[in-house]
């Protein structure tokens, strides 16, 4: 099985499982979990990030800050499969003495910070990086973020800084699915485009499909591996719920659930 | 007397520390000192202005902690604590719960210090805030005595902590820096048996003196000099106060919002005891007044002889009532 072939499989169960997940706990952010489920799948499953479940804050780990951990419940399934927490923790999201609720912390092993509050992690990332480009270690510092995050002014404190201090070590993947809670960005304030923003704020920027792992996945491994003398950012072009065509059509959809039988209906759809 | 910045004091404590631990950052919200300078030409990669961006500062330190260095993150204290709050509060309050984030923030200008800038420069809020945040230290040192001793505290404590610095050189207190007890977090600077006034920051210094003048008018006044608001030892402190059946705190802070005031008459309430209790601070309203900190003292009720006179008349009040 060639590898792209492997992550496709490997998504389809994140993706059964995450829905799963919202079956118990109608509460999360099922659309914005889905939009990144192919990026969280490509660190882990393809081999970009180093990591020990074992020993969770292990020097030399990658860092992941997982800044919009809102939407990122589609993350639990793949901590459970690597063995940061037993996987039966899965079927009691939000249930009392879970240590899983609708919002990750880092409580949860495998989340390095605190990101319920959006616009934090960037900023957070950037001190990690920066301690881990001051001792000459390297590991490397990814952020996941949305793109509706980055209306937060501190995000645009941080993006100065990275690309002021050189920070190589520093790579930003955009979920850029294009949808806040209310609407679509374009409509609430347009930040298009964003990779000339980017360009323009000193950092590299690349563009890619979120959902294809043929695009996806070789890109990541090469910023994970390549040397760089300042920031990179992975803009990532996404659905926001992804493989639910009631959620796709959405703009509404970031606050927006899915009845019990839909969610029998999309897992028997996709058994295969 | 030995008046010192009670920030200069600090930084060059600092400055010491960073000469035998390169695991010790300064960051600065572009604020500076003139004790700085040296410390940012000799530790220039150690030492990094973030800019005008008090929640990017929060942010870079808690990066920077969460990898085990040991941060001081410094800035004017009313934009430190309340531009960044949230960030304050989700990197540093609550991520500390969980994770060691040896964060120090230094907020220099608490209270009145910055008197004739006007109301967002003043600091009115600080201590009430910052009292509010679970896992935070927060220091409130009228001397630079007692801002050294909290240095070397710092360097041990992996918890986050704010210190709130005075902006103006303020006399030393202390001359045995051994009285500073970090797990006590307060001094009685001077016993009395009929009036108790409890003070912190640049208050202490007007508590002496206030002390001072009620002991010349025959009334025996006790000082005790809280420089750890959070967490102060309770149990101690209530030992200490139990015997004075009068009590009065003094603040530059406003007042019934979680600062010193009512910190006391928490533990006052708790153990079911009732001395009579007056609060001095400032009350629910900014100041907008134009002049040095003892005029707005003055105009707020807050000057030496204001301060005296309230206590005088309430203590005759009480002792010739009129009733029924």
């Amino acid at each position: 099985m060639g590898s792209t072939e492997f992550l496709k499989q490997k998504a389809a169960w994140v993706k059964r499982k995450t829905l799963e997940i919202h079956r118990i706990a109608p509460g999360i952010r099922i659309a914005s979990a889905l939009s990144c489920i192919e990026i969280l799948t490509s660190l882990y499953y393809g081999k970009v990030l180093s990591y020990d479940p074992s020993d969770r804050y292990c020097e030399n780990r990658d860092r992941l800050i997982i800044s919009k951990a809102h939407g990122t419940v589609s993350f639990y399934p793949i901590l459970a499969d690597l063995g940061f927490f037993p996987p039966e923790e899965l079927g009691r999201v939000g249930k009392a003495g879970a240590i899983l609720g609708d919002i990750p912390d880092c409580s949860v092993p495998g989340y390095e910070t605190v990101n319920g509050s959006l616009g934090h992690g960037l900023g957070v990332a950037c001190g990690i990086a920066l301690a881990l480009k001051k001792r000459g270690r390297k590991e490397k510092v990814f952020v996941l973020s949305g793109d509706g995050e980055l209306y937060e002014g501190s995000v645009w404190e941080a993006i100065m800084f990275a690309a002021h201090h050189h920070l190589g070590n520093l790579v930003l993947i955009i979920d850029n699915n294009k949808i806040c809670m209310l609407d679509y960005c374009t409509k609430i304030l347009n930040m298009e485009p964003l990779d000339v923003k980017f360009m323009a704020f000193n950092w590299k920027p690349t563009v890619v499909d979120g959902h294809d792992f043929e695009q996806l996945h070789p890109r990541l491994m090469a910023m994970k591996h390549e040397e760089s003398d300042g920031p990179r950012v992975l803009i990532a072009n996404t659905v926001k719920g992804k493989g639910v065509p009631r959620l796709e059509r959405d703009s509404l959809c970031h606050i927006k659930a899915l009845r019990p039988e839909e969610i029998d209906d999309l897992l028997l759809s996709q058994k295969d | 007397m030995d008046a010192i910045v009670i920030r200069d004091a600090l930084i060059e404590r600092i400055y010491e520390k960073m000469l035998d631990d390169d695991n010790i950052f300064f960051i600065s919200a572009d604020f500076g000192a003139p004790a700085l300078d040296k410390l940012r030409e000799k530790f220039g990669g150690r030492f990094i202005n973030v800019g005008i961006a008090e929640q990017n500062l929060i942010n870079i330190s808690t990066g920077l902690a969460l990898e085990g260095s040991i941060v001081f993150a410094y800035a004017i204290a009313p934009f430190l604590t309340m531009r960044a709050y949230e960030q304050l509060r989700t990197n540093l309050a609550i991520m500390s719960q969980v994770r060691d984030v040896n964060v120090n923030l230094i907020g220099v200008g608490s209270g009145l210090s910055y008197d004739v800038t006007g109301p967002t420069h003043h600091c009115l809020e600080d201590a009430c805030i910052m009292n509010l945040l679970p896992n935070f230290v927060v220091f409130s040192p009228a001397d630079h005595v007692t801002a050294e001793r909290f240095v070397d505290y710092c360097l041990g404590v992996k918890k986050p902590k704010y210190i709130r610095l005075d902006g103006k050189a303020q006399p030393r207190i202390y001359h045995d820096a051994d009285r500073l007890s970090m797990e006590e977090g307060f001094v009685e600077l001077r016993e009395g048996s009929e009036i108790g006034i409890v003070a912190t920051g640049y208050m202490t210094h007007k508590a002496l003196r206030v002390a001072e003048a009620l002991s010349k008018r025959a009334m025996t006044a006790g000082v005790v000099d809280v420089f750890m608001l959070k967490p102060v030892n309770e149990r101690k402190l209530y030992e200490t106060l139990r015997k004075y059946p009068r009590l009065v705190t003094m603040e530059e802070s406003f007042l019934r919002k979680g600062s010193l005031d009512t910190i006391v008459a928490d533990l006052l309430l708790d153990n079911n005891h009732h001395p009579r209790f007056t609060r001095f601070g400032f009350k629910d309203r900014y100041v907008f007044d134009v002049g040095s900190r003892e005029h707005l003292h003055k105009l707020n009720g807050l000057d030496e002889e204001s301060i005296v006179a309230a206590i005088l008349s309430k203590t005759s009040a009480e002792s010739n009532p009129v009733g029924p």
